[in-house]
C-alpha cells in the first residue's frame, strides 16, 4: 500500500487526506487490465522548453479539469533551523502578484465555481484548483504568473504566520497523538531531514520571517523544478498548447541541485518513545521501519512491501486484526501500513490499542509474534492472491476520481517516479512473489532500525517490560 | 468496516486529521474539519447538467425505484441507498442502537460468520459499509462490473440475513466505547455535544447519534435485532446507482435485494424542534492550548421558499472558502484561526446553521467577539450586490465538480430524493438562485442570522465564561 501524504499538510482544512486514503492505494491506470481496457486513460506526458513536466490524464466524464503543480522542494529541503518553511511559503503564495495582487487568484477561482487548496509535504508542494474545463488556460496564466511574480509584506507576512501556528495547534499542540508522531519521526532519522516536522518546529515557526519565504521562494519555484498534472475533460494536445502560452514563458531562474540529502548511517538500536498526556483515553503502539521508498527500491521490492502491509495489516482479514482483535480478542484494533511515496526512504508502520484491561505490552508482543511468524513462514499463496486482487482493483477504482489520480501521478513524479513506473504498478503488483514478500518481511523488519511509540495516560501508569 | 476505518492507527491521527463522518460526501480538497454534518447538497447546485447527471428513474416490477446515472466509461458500480430513520429511532436510554446496528450489518450475514463474510468481500475487491447518521441508516456498495452478482448476493444478505452474533457485537460494542472514551478529551467533540445537547434538550437530536458511555452497554442484541426490523424497509428507502450497469439489470437488482424487506418501517414519530440556548454561552474547561468554538442558531427548512436564499447567505458568511467573509476577517486579516467556517443545516425535523472555529487560548474572546459582529453585520445590512452576484456564479458553476466520481454523484442522488426534490430538480436550480434578489437576500439575512446564537467553548479561553441560565 502506498501512501502519497507523507504527512502532507493542507492550507486550509481539507477532505483530501481521507477521501483519497481508498484511492491513493492505488493508481490506476493505462493497464488496470483487471478489468476492461476501454477503461484506460491515456495518460500523455511532455516537457517544454522552460524544463517545466506536464502530465495529462483524460477523463470526459464531467466538464471539468483538476489543474495541479506540483514542486519538488518540501519539508526536508529546509535549511536546518528554518523548519516549516516550506509550508509557510505555500500559504503565503496566496499572497498575491504583481499582476494579480492580493487575493484576486483566489477570487477568480471563486467566480467560476471552482475550488483550490494546497499541501505541503517532506518532498513537494503542491497547488491545485479543480473547476469547469473552459477555465483551465486562465488557471495556468495564474499559477505561471505566481511561480515567480509573489509579492509579500509584513502586512500579509505577520497575520498568516499566525494562521500556521493555529495549524500547529489543531494538529500537534492540541492532539496528543500528533505530538507522538513527531517524537517518533525525529527518533526514526537519526541524520535524514525527514526526522523534522513538515509544520515545522513551533519555535523555528515563530521566527520565520518575510526575507525566509522569499529566500526559499526564489531558490526553488521555478519551471524547471516542477510538474503540473491536468486530469479531466480536456486533450493532450490542447493542454500542450495552453501550457506553452502560459507556463513556458516563465524564464528559468534558478538552477536545481540534485536533491541529496543527508543519508542515515546503520542504525544499531531500536528506539522507543512514550507520550503521556492525561488526556489520553485509549492507549495504544505503533511502531515504525525505516526501509525504501518505491524510489529507491530494487526492482520489485517496493511492491513486495505493499503486498506485506496489505496482507500483515489492511482490513478485517489480515493477520494483525484477525489475530489480534478477534480470534485472541485482545486489542480494539491493529493494522498495518506500508508509506512508499517519498524521495528517500519509506516507512513501514504496524499498531494496535489494547482492549481494557489489557496491557499495552501484551498487543505489542502479539505484534511481535505476527511479524516474526511472517519472517519465518512467509505468506500463503492465498494471502498472496487475495492481496493482489484487492490491490490491482483499488486501480480501477482509482478511475473514477480525477482528482486522486492526479494527486497520485503528482506525489509520484514529485518523489523521483516516472510516469511509467505509476502506470505499471498494477503489473508490478502481479509480479509479486510469496518468496519476495517473505525476503521483504525479513530484510526490513528489523528492530534496530524502528521506533517503537507509546500513547499513554501517564508515564506511571506504563507497564515497565521486564 | 466503516467503525474499523474509523478505529484505524489512532497513534497516528494525525495522518488523517478530518476523521469524522458527514452525512453526506464531500468533494475532496474541500470544506472544513469540523465535526458539523454537512449536506451533500450544501455543494451542489446547477449550471449546465454534466453529460453524467442523466438521471433515469427506475421502477422495477416489485415496485421498487431508484434512480439511475449509466456511466460505461469505468468498469464499476456503486449503489448508494438511505433509509431514514437513524439514531433519532434509538429506544429511549439506549442511544447508539442505530450506530451500532450499522457497524454490525457487514459482519456476519446468513450462513457466512463475520471473518468468512470480510473474507468473502475481499477476494472479490467489493467494498460494503453501513453508517448512522441523526436521521437515516446508509449504505454503500462498490464493485467491479465483472463482480455485480456476487455484489448484490452479498448486499442482500446484508440487509436480509444479518446474524449479530453476540461476538460481532461484543467486539463492535467495545470499538465503539473506545471512540467515546477517547471523544470525552477531545475538544472538538466535547463543543458539538454540548451544542447539540443544549440545543436539543430533551428531544432526540440531543442524544449522541454514536451514543455515550452510559447508554451502548445498555444495549442488548434484541435492541438490534429489533431495529434492525423496525427500520429497514421499503418504505423509508431510497436508492441510488450509478456506473458501468443498464437499467434491466438495476430492475433485477432491486427486487432481489430489497425485495424482501418489511412493506413499510415501525418509526417513532419524531417532533418538530427549534434549537433552544439561542443567547447562551457555554464554557467547558479543559487543558489544551487552543480553543475549539461551536456556534449556531436557527436555520430555514429545505423546503421553505427562502431556503435558496438563505443558501447564498450563508455562503457569504462562511460556506465558500477563500471567499467567506468569517474567512477573511478571522483568518485572513487576522490570522485567529486556520480555520472558520458555517454550514446550513437541514434535518427531518429542524433545521440549522451551526459553525465552528479554533484559537489560541488568549485570544479566543477577541475571536469569538468578530464571529458574532460579522453574523450580526450580516444580519443588518444583508450582502452586497456584488457578494450576492459572485455567490450566485459561484454556486451555479461549481456543480459540475461535485458530479465527476461516482460515489458523488450517488450521495447526490440518494440526498436529492432524501429531501423529497424531485428528478429534475438539478436542471431547475440554476433558475432558483437566479431568482434570489438583492432584497429577498437582505430580509433573509435577517431572518437567517438575528435570531441569536448558541456558542460553545473548551478550552481554557481567557476571560471568557458562560453566559445565560446555568452553564457547565
Amino acid at each position: 500500500m502506498r501512501d502519497a501524504e507523507r504527512g502532507a499538510l493542507s492550507f486550509w482544512p481539507a477532505e483530501i487526506i481521507l477521501v483519497s486514503k481508498m484511492l491513493m492505494l492505488a493508481l490506476a491506470l493505462a493497464c488496470a487490465c483487471a478489468a476492461r481496457a476501454q477503461a484506460a486513460p491515456d495518460v500523455a506526458d511532455f516537457t517544454l522548453a522552460n524544463g517545466l513536466e506536464v502530465v495529462v490524464i483524460p477523463d470526459h466524464r464531467a466538464p471539468v479539469v483538476t489543474h495541479m503543480i506540483w514542486y519538488k522542494v518540501g519539508g526536508a529541503d529546509e535549511t536546518a533551523g528554518k523548519s516549516g518553511i516550506a509550508h509557510f511559503l505555500e500559504h503565503l503564495m496566496f499572497k498575491g502578484t504583481e499582476k494579480n495582487p492580493d487575493a484576486s487568484f483566489s477570487q477568480d477561482v471563486a467566480e467560476i465555481g471552482g475550488q483550490e487548496n494546497a499541501f505541503t509535504a517532506s518532498d513537494y508542494t503542491g497547488f491545485y484548483q479543480r473547476v469547469p474545463r473552459q477555465h483551465l488556460k486562465e488557471m495556468m496564466a495564474l499559477e505561471a504568473d505566481r511561480m515567480t511574480g509573489l509579492v509579500l509584506t509584513d502586512e500579509v507576512v505577520r497575520p498568516e504566520l499566525n494562521v500556521v501556528l493555529e495549524e500547529q495547534n489543531m494538529r500537534v499542540a492540541n492532539n496528543p497523538a500528533g505530538r507522538l508522531g513527531e517524537q517518533i519521526d525525529a527518533a526514526l532519522y537519526l541524520n535524514h531531514p525527514y526526522g523534522r516536522p513538515v509544520i515545522g518546529w513551533r519555535h523555528e515557526i515563530e521566527k520565520l520571517t518575510r526575507d525566509d519565504a522569499l529566500a526559499f521562494y526564489r531558490r526553488f519555484y521555478t519551471p524547471n523544478n516542477a510538474v503540473v498534472i491536468v486530469a479531466g475533460d480536456v486533450t493532450a494536445d490542447a493542454v500542450k498548447a495552453d501550457a506553452e502560452a502560459t507556463y513556458d514563458k516563465v524564464a528559468v531562474r534558478a538552477e536545481i541541485a540534485p536533491r541529496v540529502r543527508p543519508k542515515e548511517p546503520v542504525q544499531e538500536a531500536p528506539r522507543t518513545v512514550t507520550l503521556a498526556d492525561s488526556r489520553v483515553e485509549q492507549p495504544s503502539v505503533t511502531r515504525d521501519y525505516l526501509v525504501p521508498s518505491a524510489t529507491t527500491a530494487q526492482r520489485g521490492e517496493s511492491e513486495a512491501l505493499d503486498v506485506l502491509a496489505h496482507v500483515v495489516g489492511s482490513g478485517a482479514n489480515s493477520r494483525l486484526y484477525r489475530t489480534l482483535v478477534v480470534d485472541k480478542a485482545i486489542a480494539l484494533n491493529a493494522g498495518a501500513f506500508y508509506s512508499g511515496t517519498a524521495l528517500d526512504y519509506g516507512k513501514f508502520g504496524v499498531y494496535g490499542s489494547p482492549k481494557p484491561g489489557v496491557p499495552l505490552h501484551a498487543v505489542e508482543d502479539g505484534i511481535d509474534a505476527i511479524l516474526a511468524d511472517v519472517i519465518e513462514h512467509g505468506i500463503t499463496a492465498d494471502e498472496l492472491d487475495r492481496a493482489k486482487t484487492r490491490l490491482i482493483a483499488d486501480a480501477v477504482y482509482a478511475q473514477d476520481n480525477q482528482a486522486a489520480l492526479a494527486r497520485w501521478y503528482g506525489a509520484a513524479i514529485a518523489c523521483g517516479q516516472t510516469v511509467a513506473m505509476v502506470r505499471d504498478w498494477p503489473d508490478q503488483i502481479r509480479a509479486v512473489t510469496a518468496d519476495a514478500v517473505q525476503l521483504a518481511a525479513k530484510k526490513w523488519l528489523d528492530r534496530r532500525s524502528s521506533v517503537t511509540g507509546y500513547l499513554v495516560n501517564s508515564l506511571q501508569s506504563e507497564e515497565k517490560r521486564s | 468496516m466503516n467503525l474499523k476505518s474509523r478505529l484505524a492507527a489512532p497513534a497516528r491521527a494525525h495522518r488523517h486529521p478530518t476523521l469524522l463522518r458527514l452525512r453526506g460526501r464531500v468533494g475532496w480538497g474541500w470544506r472544513a474539519a469540523v465535526a458539523v454534518v454537512l449536506p451533500f447538497l450544501a455543494l451542489a447546485t446547477s449550471a449546465a447538467p454534466a453529460p453524467a447527471t442523466t438521471i433515469e428513474r427506475v421502477v422495477s416490477p416489485g415496485g421498487i425505484e431508484a434512480w439511475l446515472v449509466r456511466e460505461p466509461a469505468v468498469p464499476l458500480i456503486a449503489v448508494d441507498f438511505a433509509f431514514s430513520g437513524g439514531a433519532v429511532q434509538d429506544p429511549a436510554g439506549k442511544a447508539g442502537t442505530a450506530n451500532l446496528v450499522a457497524s454490525l450489518l457487514d459482519d456476519g450475514v446468513g450462513e457466512f460468520d463475520s471473518k468468512t463474510f470480510h473474507d468473502r468481500l475481499e477476494r472479490k475487491a467489493i467494498e460494503l459499509g453501513f453508517t448512522a447518521d441523526r436521521e437515516s441508516i446508509h449504505g454503500s456498495l462498490r464493485t467491479l462490473t465483472e463482480n455485480r452478482d456476487e455484489a448484490f448476493e452479498d448486499l442482500r444478505l446484508a440487509l436480509n440475513a444479518p446474524r449479530f452474533d453476540s461476538s460481532d457485537v461484543e467486539l463492535n460494542r467495545a470499538q465503539i466505547l473506545s471512540m467515546l472514551r477517547r471523544a470525552t478529551s477531545s475538544p472538538a467533540d466535547i463543543a458539538n455535544r454540548r451544542w447539540w445537547e443544549t440545543a436539543f434538550a430533551g428531544h432526540p437530536y440531543g442524544r449522541p447519534a454514536n451514543g455515550t458511555l452510559e447508554s451502548v452497554p445498555n444495549i442488548a442484541i434484541d435492541d438490534v435485532k429489533a431495529y434492525a426490523k423496525r427500520v429497514l424497509a421499503r418504505g423509508n428507502l431510497k436508492i441510488a446507482v450509478v456506473g458501468d450497469i443498464d437499467a434491466e439489470a438495476v430492475k433485477t437488482m432491486l427486487d432481489r435485494v430489497f425485495g424482501a424487506l418489511p412493506a413499510q418501517p415501525e418509526l417513532a414519530s419524531i417532533e418538530a424542534a427549534t434549537p433552544q440556548g439561542l443567547g447562551r454561552r457555554i464554557v467547558v474547561n479543559l487543558d489544551v492550548p487552543q480553543a475549539v468554538i461551536e456556534f449556531g442558531g436557527a436555520g430555514i427548512a429545505r423546503k421553505d421558499p427562502d431556503f435558496m436564499a438563505a443558501y447564498i447567505v450563508n455562503h457569504i458568511l462562511g460556506g465558500g472558502a477563500f471567499s467567506s467573509r468569517l474567512y477573511r476577517e478571522v483568518r485572513e486579516k487576522r490570522g485567529l484561526a486556520y480555520s472558520v467556517n458555517d454550514s446550513l443545516l437541514w434535518l427531518d425535523h429542524s433545521a440549522l446553521f451551526i459553525g465552528s472555529t479554533a484559537t489560541r487560548d488568549d485570544r479566543t474572546g477577541e475571536t469569538l467577539d468578530l464571529v458574532q459582529k460579522e453574523i450580526h453585520r450580516l444580519a443588518e445590512d444583508g450582502p452586497t450586490a456584488d457578494e450576492l452576484a459572485k455567490a450566485k456564479a459561484y454556486l451555479n458553476s461549481s456543480f459540475a465538480l461535485n458530479l465527476d466520481t461516482s460515489s458523488k454523484v450517488a450521495g447526490l442522488l440518494v440526498q436529492l430524493q432524501r429531501d423529497d426534490l424531485g428528478i429534475d430538480y438539478i436542471s431547475r436550480r440554476q433558475a432558483m438562485i437566479e431568482a434570489v434578489t438583492l432584497d429577498v437576500a437582505k430580509r433573509v439575512a435577517k431572518r437567517l442570522l438575528d435570531g441569536g446564537l448558541l456558542v460553545t467553548v473548551v478550552g481554557k479561553p481567557a476571560g471568557i465564561a458562560s453566559t445565560g441560565a446555568t452553564a457547565n
